[in-house]
């Protein structure tokens, strides 16, 4: 199903692991994600998922294993690696400024100027082509974040990070805090982020907005790939029980056998 | 906040009548200045009646002479306040910067205009030791700046030794506050006229300029009649303001520093990508630093301003009381430029305000001390009344916060 098979995937992790201690949070975990795809990363509380994020978004670096992006291996160390390389991360608190409206949120850390004077007319337009572009519907580009409602809020922040030419966005748990109006908007925003051409990763407690929008899941289970399905071929039972540890979820599909020889290490 | 959302008051129905019209009046829209500005025409009804030379150009002249040195360590709280900090240093700071200012010029001959620049430079450095102090260590800049005002005051007691009170004589330092434009100045109310049709039409330029620019872009814009309206505003402004004071001496040079700074500081702050990150810094700071803003410098510079606008704002006031002594900067001074700050309408918890709230603040916190003099009120009296208007401003901004957020602005 995926229609970029034959492509050089954006984002391809191989084998990374993660100690924090005594804990080994990732262990030899592989997954890939090309552009104009959307895959879930999904597991219990603890599973690695927020791990496996930092360590692609810089935050905590990987002890082993490699990082390829677009073909070519890359070294995230911190956060501005991750941008230059076009990674965007979209957090859960989402990282806006209240006080400020939605334009200086947009351009928030890389504000227009002429000469010295912020060039308000030229970031207020591009900010609308921008949100125009991606059907986000807020009442003015010049209301502050405060008087958002919770899905346009997670809009303007998903907006930011595609905005600058980034190739990856990851969404950590982008329909959390939203009622069923607004996750609706917020799914729909992520089906066009693929209809654009980006590789979208989404990090989600809630299979059944899971299922709405990705090509392919990669469930993770104690710091181990669990599976990757495609969800056409996949029953939300089947996910659940990739995601629990039971056996038999594991037959369908492709990448069983970590989980299976972390089921006889431990 | 959603307390109020759920007050069974607001949720029964749609009340009609006046007193709904004035809950959804005080409730949905943001009135900016519009309370402080009926508090100030309040006060001054109260004044003007107590005792009929309040409004008069004398003592307009007067009140403007004596708001400016408040009016300008306060623009200094406004930029700390914006951060979502405090500065408690800033009176022992403007104190300290008179005590330099002295000594260097009384007692060391040192030239009026180098006695000023090293006032200000000490303001600088106390700044940036503060503001370094608060972020290097992560200590709360209330602690940091709490400790800096004793300190400071300290060293204000050291600088003028045992002589106590230094009286200032150098015509350069005197004239900084007390150079008034029609009595002093050749010319100065021709001049006082040039600069203020200046002011408006330079004003009048940059609103129509954004206009048409954001007309070109395909923006919204306002109507033309919108932009008149400010300008007629500004205008009539200006010339009460020369009218007034030509009638008396002359607008004050301390005024007229005050009017500058305000003036600069306005451009920093709404215009500069400096000015963007103050404010995000204290709307967001965590977010602020993900978007790669340098957090720390944006601290540390606010700080090494806010002490500089204090240090200024210190020797402005010692020019206008002609001397410096022991008591400099102290007293109720810190209260009164942090009320002036929150009654113009900038918010304790960072990230909202404008630097002109501290012109209004100021203005509205001297036209008090100034008419209780004027009505020679006794010491208890006065502390009383400005303590119960402070603790009533400080309780209207925390009213218009929670009304602000359970509207969701």
């Amino acid at each position: 199903m995926n229609p970029s098979a034959s492509k050089i995937p954006t984002l391809e992790l191989r084998g990374i692991s993660k100690r924090f201690g005594a804990v080994q949070a990732l262990s030899e975990v592989s997954f890939e994600v090309f552009s104009g795809e959307v895959i879930g990363l999904v597991g219990d509380n603890g599973a690695g998922k927020s791990t496996l994020i930092k360590c692609v978004s810089g935050i905590h670096p990987a002890d082993s294993g490699e990082i390829w992006f677009e073909g070519r291996q890359v070294f995230i160390h911190n956060p501005k690696d991750a941008a230059d390389l076009g990674i965007q991360t979209v957090y859960q608190d989402l990282a806006l400024c209240d006080n400020l409206d939605v334009v200086g949120n947009l351009y928030l850390g890389r504000e227009t100027t002429t000469l010295l004077p912020l060039d308000e007319v030229s970031m207020e337009r591009l900010s609308l082509e921008t949100l125009r572009s991606l059907s986000v519907s807020i009442p003015s580009v010049r209301t502050r974040i405060a008087s958002l409602s919770g899905g346009q809020r997670q809009s303007v922040a998903i907006s930011r990070a595609v905005m600058w030419n980034s190739k990856l966005v990851i969404l950590d748990e982008p329909t959390a805090a939203l009622g069923v109006v607004q996750s609706k908007q917020v799914l729909e925003l992520i089906k066009r982020l693929r209809q654009q051409g980006l590789a979208v990763i989404v990090i989600s407690h809630n299979l059944a907005d899971i299922f709405e929008v990705v090509d392919r899941i990669c469930v993770l289970r104690l710091g181990r790939n669990n599976g990757i399905f495609d969800i056409h071929t996949t029953k939300q039972e089947d996910i659940v029980a990739a995601i629990t540890g039971a056996e038999f979820g594991l037959n369908g599909s492709a990448e069983g056998r970590s989980a299976q020889k972390g089921a006889k290490t431990s | 906040m959603s307390t109020l959302v759920d007050d069974p008051r607001l949720e029964a129905g749609k009340p009609s009548g006046f007193r709904a019209w004035l809950r959804r009046l005080f409730t949905e829209t943001d009135l900016g200045p519009i309370p402080t500005i009926i508090g100030l025409i309040i006060i001054w009804t109260i004044f003007q009646i107590a005792n009929h030379r309040f409004l008069s150009p004398l003592n307009l002249t007067n009140l403007m002479y004596q708001m400016a040195d408040l009016g300008v360590i306060a623009v200094g709280a406004v930029l700390i306040l914006l951060l979502g900090e405090v500065d408690l240093s800033a009176g022992a700071v403007s104190g300290l910067a008179a005590g330099v200012l002295a000594v260097l010029s009384v007692k060391l001959h040192a030239p009026g205009p180098v006695a000023v620049l090293v006032g200000i430079l000490v303001g600088a450095a106390i700044g940036l030791l503060q503001g370094f102090w608060t972020t290097r260590f992560k200590i709360p800049s209330f602690i940091v700046t709490l400790a800096g005002q004793i300190g400071w005051t300290g060293a204000l007691l050291y600088v003028l030794g045992t002589t106590g009170t230094i009286n200032l004589r150098d015509k350069f330092i005197v004239g900084l506050a007390g150079t008034f434009l029609k009595r002093d100045v050749p010319h100065g109310v021709l001049i006082g006229w040039l600069v203020g049709a200046i002011l408006v039409l330079g004003y009048a330029f940059s609103r129509f300029t954004e206009r048409r620019r954001r007309r070109s872009a395909g923006l919204t814009y306002r109507s033309v009649w919108t932009l008149i309206l400010q300008i007629v505003v500004l205008a009539v402004i200006v010339s009460g303001v020369l009218l007034i004071t030509n009638a008396d001496r002359g607008l004050p040079s301390a005024m007229i520093f005050l009017i500058a700074i305000l003036i600069l500081f306005d451009f920093i702050t709404q215009r500069t990508t400096f000015g963007r990150h103050i404010y995000a810094v204290g709307g967001n700071a965590e977010a602020a630093r993900r978007a790669s803003i340098n957090v720390t410098f944006v601290r540390i510079v606010v700080f090494i301003l806010a002490s500089m606008l204090a240090a200024f704002g210190g020797i402005l006031a010692a020019a206008r009381l002609l001397a410096a002594n022991q008591s400099s900067g102290s007293g109720d001074l810190l209260l009164r430029v942090i009320a002036s700050a929150v009654i113009g309408g900038t918010s304790l918890f960072g990230g909202r305000g404008s630097v002109w709230s501290a012109l209004l603040g100021a203005l509205v916190i001297q036209s008090i001390s100034n008419g209780m003099d004027l009505l020679a009120l006794p010491s208890p009296i006065k502390f009383m009344i400005t303590g119960a208007v402070l603790a009533a401003a400080v309780t209207i901004e925390a009213i218009s916060r929670q009304r602000r957020e359970a509207a969701g602005r």
